[in-house]
């Protein structure tokens, strides 16, 4: 890895924790805590901001570091590094969002064991600059927070009818008209809320990812075809049967 | 470098950074403690308003507290809190913390708020781990369920009316899922013959010293 700050290598970390290397649907990491809290999406938001902060300050401390920490004590020392970011999270949000962490109880401390957490400061902060070990963080984080809402949304929507329910835990009593009705009197489909709809969420969005980028692929083949062969009708590619 | 001196030296640096994580928590908690005291007790206080309105009483409930035992009435053998309600020292109410331990997984905290005529002003469930979208419709966030026990007693219903409607009492269960309700519906009935047997003492003991920092 080529450790220039340019600005392509920039954008580059920013696609890959975004997309080509999201944490949630690719790397699928951090699959616990992704499956349990992602019923609503303020509880998804409120878990995937911790997890934000927690990745960008683990990567950035790791970062610091890494002339200091000899190779044979790495992995304990970045998990009490990741461990101490954790509990004063904990702290923070008993303190601040105190409704918010009541409903989000165990998954907070338990995001010490995100995997990818540890695997982000051990594959690529404890390697390079502090800049671009908290991008990274920021953008993973960032990928992870938008799979844990989109999901959250999904089911929450499927499973009780509503939208940003309970947005008063995160914003506020002045945030409950935030709250989006989208069936009236709906009976709820307990399935979405279960642990089961969260696999079969999760495996949708990552179906969806799969054609999207295969579908992008073959149309970047055919351009290129274009570009070639001048007007040769469009091929028909088999790249929608791989997704 | 020798074997064990690497091993030393590595083994100090741990140390190092983890008396250096171990600082940050405590600095953290430091700066947070008084904040989260504050915040927990505005919590309990609120679902203690919400149970005994504040208009009915000027006493601190949070503060004029004791702890009671009866693993036969309040389901749980551990001391049980009860936070009581005065107005210019007269008893009002009573809020007691039993346990229902027969829910669908497991135990089931509840606060029953009991007027001193032995009526209910209110029942919340604090915590509980029953099936989401079935058993929890006993919180009140999910269904008014648990607001049908306002203004019951021990003679409204009587002694048989005190069941779900399955087992031919006066409260609903839900579909799907009737062993909650019952474990609710059976813990609220045995706190409040718990109260009637124990009123007076309730209300004459005196309360128990509240240390603001927990221990």
């Amino acid at each position: 890895m080529a450790n220039n700050d340019s600005t392509s290598d920039y954008s580059e970390i920013t696609r890959n924790g975004l997309w080509d290397n999201n944490p949630a649907l690719v790397q699928i990491l951090g699959l616990c805590p992704l499956l349990a809290v992602s019923g609503t999406v303020i509880n998804g938001l409120g878990l995937g901001i911790a997890t934000l902060v927690t990745l960008v300050l683990s990567n950035a401390v790791v970062s610091l570091i890494r002339h200091q920490v000899k190779p044979d004590v790495r992995i304990p020392v970045f998990v009490v590094v990741i461990a101490s970011i954790v509990t004063a999270i904990e702290l923070a949000m008993n303190a601040y969002v105190h409704d918010l962490y009541l409903v989000l109880g165990i998954f907070i401390p338990l995001i010490v064991t995100n995997c990818s957490v540890l695997g982000r400061a051990e594959a690529f902060a404890s390697k390079t600059t502090v800049g671009r070990a908290a991008l990274d963080g920021f953008t993973m984080g960032l990928g992870f927070l938008a799979v844990l809402v989109v999901l959250g949304g999904l089911r929450e929507a499927l499973g009780k009818g509503t939208l940003l329910s309970q947005a008063h835990l995160m914003f506020g009593e002045g945030a409950k008209w935030m709250t989006i009705t989208l069936v009236d009197d709906y009976r709820g489909f307990l399935f979405a809320l279960l642990p089961p709809g969260a696999f079969i969420g999760l495996g949708l969005l990552i179906a969806l990812k799969n054609v999207i980028d295969a579908r992008r692929k073959q149309r970047r083949g055919a351009a290129a075809h274009h570009r070639e062969g001048g007007n040769v009708a469009m091929p028909v590619s088999a790249a929608g049967t791989t997704a | 470098m020798s074997l064990p001196k690497h091993m030393l030296k590595m083994a100090l640096l741990l140390g190092a950074f983890t008396v250096i994580g171990a600082g940050m928590v405590a600095l953290t908690h430091d700066a947070t403690a008084e904040r989260i005291a504050i915040e927990e007790r505005a919590t309990l206080l609120r679902t203690l308003n919400s149970l005994v309105p504040p208009t009915l009483h000027d006493n601190d409930i949070s503060t004029d507290i004791i702890t009671v035992a009866s693993k036969e009435f309040l389901g749980t053998d551990q001391p049980v809190t009860v936070y009581r309600a005065r107005l210019k020292g007269t008893p009002v109410a009573a809020i007691m913390s039993p346990i229902a331990p027969d829910g669908y997984s497991g135990a089931i905290k509840l606060l029953v708020a009991v007027r001193h005529d032995g009526t209910l002003s209110g029942v919340r469930v604090i915590t509980h781990h029953e099936t989401p979208g079935l058993g929890d419709a006993i919180e009140i966030e999910r269904s008014g369920w648990i607001t049908g026990f306002n203004g019951k007693s021990l003679s409204n219903p009587d002694d048989a009316g005190w069941r779900v409607k399955k087992d031919g009492g006066v409260y609903d269960q839900f579909t799907g899922a009737t062993i909650t309700p019952r474990a609710v519906v059976k813990a609220v009935h045995k706190c409040l013959q718990y109260f009637a047997a124990n009123r007076e003492t309730i209300f004459a003991s005196r309360p128990t010293e509240v240390n603001p920092h927990g221990k």
